[in-house]
């Protein structure tokens, strides 16, 4: 009922009840996430461009591991951390309980079909939705784990129809160092190593910029915050 | 355990020293940095607050006693060892050799110490994990830079670990007349290797000019070194009480382990050179890294450790 005070509410209503225990759930394992994450990586958010306020933005990070985003979500302040959703591949988030609860509860995660042919949404739309709900998002535009000794892949055309679909959001460079020795692809057992995360200076798409233009700068523009052990040869 | 009248004594001087340290670097704060931008002084500061939060820890550490200077040493080496590792030099073929060391063989040296098993915890990285961990690695067929992999986590480990643990290590050590008071021993160790790091730091700031290692690090300086050890090295004949040693004796282990913290201060600078940073890691405000506070006690803890074993102890 509208106006009903909400200690009323959680006294006569037994949903109400299991809702705060499910919330304080998810704040507790959120926040061991983040712990275990400081725990193994000490790490370290380089505001380099940008400051840490809860602008709406997009986040677009390379890709390691797995752990990437829950690296950018630990440094996030709270207030920020509480807005900003992940986009990750469905196929990973939803094949088991306990995946299902930390990608759709802990982290809020935009989950995308990256199979064309099976998808019934469209994930560029998807993204779109939830920027227009006032979300900010944490983007890999490499679209799959990097393991090639290039330091960056090239961009998939998502950030571009993005950009192009709400060109006024801040897109945000973010490099993430060292993770891919944290936790390489395929090994199970984290090795405890310092890692950063640096923030750039946002990219905006120009009017009328082709998409190539567009992918180049923003590629150029994540290369540049990468430490240089980081793109040597 | 009630702590010992000579622990409380030593704290009440650290304290002391804390508090007057605080109130200079607040009138230099007022009459010198008003505007918050000389680098010097806020550095000073930063210093200042860090130094209560590890006198506070090891205090609460010593109080605790064996158990609680266990899990803080290895706690500390753990950050050591992450701070090292994360310059050295490794592949994906080192990663089961990596999480071994800081998953088995860490843990592994603490609770043989913690047992007591001098015979073993005193060989166990050097032999044990000098030989297993390369094993570990080959398995995973990568050959590239693979005495450089190899040869930089055993360095590592020795550093961060295994010499590290000679602190709680003094633990074990019985002395005759000196029974259940060890954990005294890491109160002159640490005290006198940081005292002396400190008092460098002002001798070099106050009158330092001649560089000692001009290529190393540009504030060592020979009148830092000097003054530093030595004016540590007396404070420790002055501490002879928390020992089992003579006021002489003392003097000279102090002098010992100044030394020995200066030159593995040095050692880690190189490192560091080599590597091209500055500090080891940014987690101890003002200070750096974990190793950049560590350094000189992890060089002098085992030399520490076997002077006083064989000619003091019973066992």
């Amino acid at each position: 009922m509208p106006g009903t005070l909400s200690w009323q509410a959680g006294r006569n209503d037994k949903k109400t009840g299991s809702a705060v225990i499910h919330s304080l759930l998810v704040w507790l394992v959120g926040e061991c996430i983040a712990l275990f994450a400081r725990l193994i990586t000490a790490v370290r958010a380089i505001w380099d461009g940008i400051e840490p306020v809860p602008h709406q933005r997009v986040y677009f990070a390379n890709h390691t591991s797995n752990g990437d985003f829950v690296l950018i979500w630990t440094v996030l302040p709270p207030a920020m951390r509480s807005r900003t959703r992940p986009v990750a591949a469905a196929d990973y988030w939803l094949t088991s309980g306990l995946r299902k609860f930390i990608g759709q509860a802990v982290f809020r995660a935009v989950l995308i079909d990256r199979n064309p042919e099976t998808r019934t949404m469209d994930p560029i739309t998807q993204m779109v939705e939830a920027l227009d709900t006032g979300a900010s998002l944490i983007l890999f535009p490499e679209g799959t784990r990097n393991t090639t000794q290039a330091s960056l892949l090239p961009f998939k055309s998502g950030l571009f129809h993005l950009a192009t679909a709400r060109p006024d959001v801040d897109l945000v460079p973010v490099w993430i160092s060292n993770l891919n020795h944290v936790m390489p692809k395929g090994e199970t057992v984290p090795v405890p190593l310092i890692c950063t995360v640096g923030f750039g200076v946002p990219v905006h798409i120009e009017p009328d910029e082709p998409k190539e233009a567009f992918l180049e700068r923003a590629q150029t523009a994540l290369l540049a915050l990468a430490p240089a052990k980081d793109t040597a040869p | 355990m009630t702590p010992h009248a000579e622990f409380l004594a030593l704290m009440a001087g650290v304290l002391a020293i804390l508090i007057v340290a605080s109130i200079a670097g607040a009138i230099l704060h007022r009459r010198f940095n008003a505007d918050g931008m000389n680098a010097t002084i806020e550095n000073l500061n930063a210093r200042i607050v860090a130094w209560w939060a590890m006198v506070g820890l090891l205090g609460l550490a010593l109080l605790a006693g064996r158990i609680g200077v266990l899990i803080l040493f290895a706690v500390l080496s753990f950050a050591a060892l992450r701070e090292f590792l994360t310059l050295t030099e490794k592949r994906r073929g080192d990663h089961w050799a990596l999480a071994a060391g800081f998953f088995v063989i860490l843990p592994v040296q603490y609770i043989l110490i913690g047992m007591d098993w001098y015979g073993l915890y005193s060989i166990f990285i050097p032999v044990y994990g000098f030989l297993f961990l390369p094993i570990l690695a080959v398995l995973r067929g990568d050959t590239d830079a693979f005495l450089n992999r190899v040869a930089e986590t055993q360095w590592g480990l020795m550093i961060c670990v295994f010499a590290a643990s000679h602190v709680p290590a003094l633990l074990t050590l019985r002395i005759e007349g000196y029974e259940g008071k060890s954990i005294l021993l890491i109160a002159f160790l640490v005290f006198t290797v940081q005292f002396s790091d400190v008092m460098q730091y002002i001798w070099g700031k106050l009158c330092g000019r001649r560089k000692i290692a001009p290529g190393l690090s540009p504030s060592k300086t020979w009148e830092g070194f000097i003054g530093g050890t030595l004016t540590a090295s007396l404070a420790g004949a002055g501490l002879w009480w928390l020992t089992p040693f003579t006021p002489l004796q003392a003097f000279l282990m102090a002098l010992v382990v100044t030394q020995l913290g200066f030159f593995g201060g040095l050692v880690m600078s190189a490192i560091k050179r080599d590597k091209g940073v500055k500090d080891w890691g940014h987690l101890i405000a003002g200070h750096g890294g974990f190793i950049d506070r560590l350094d000189s006690v992890v060089f002098s803890a085992p030399i520490f450790f076997h002077l006083t074993r064989y000619f003091w102890s019973a066992v």
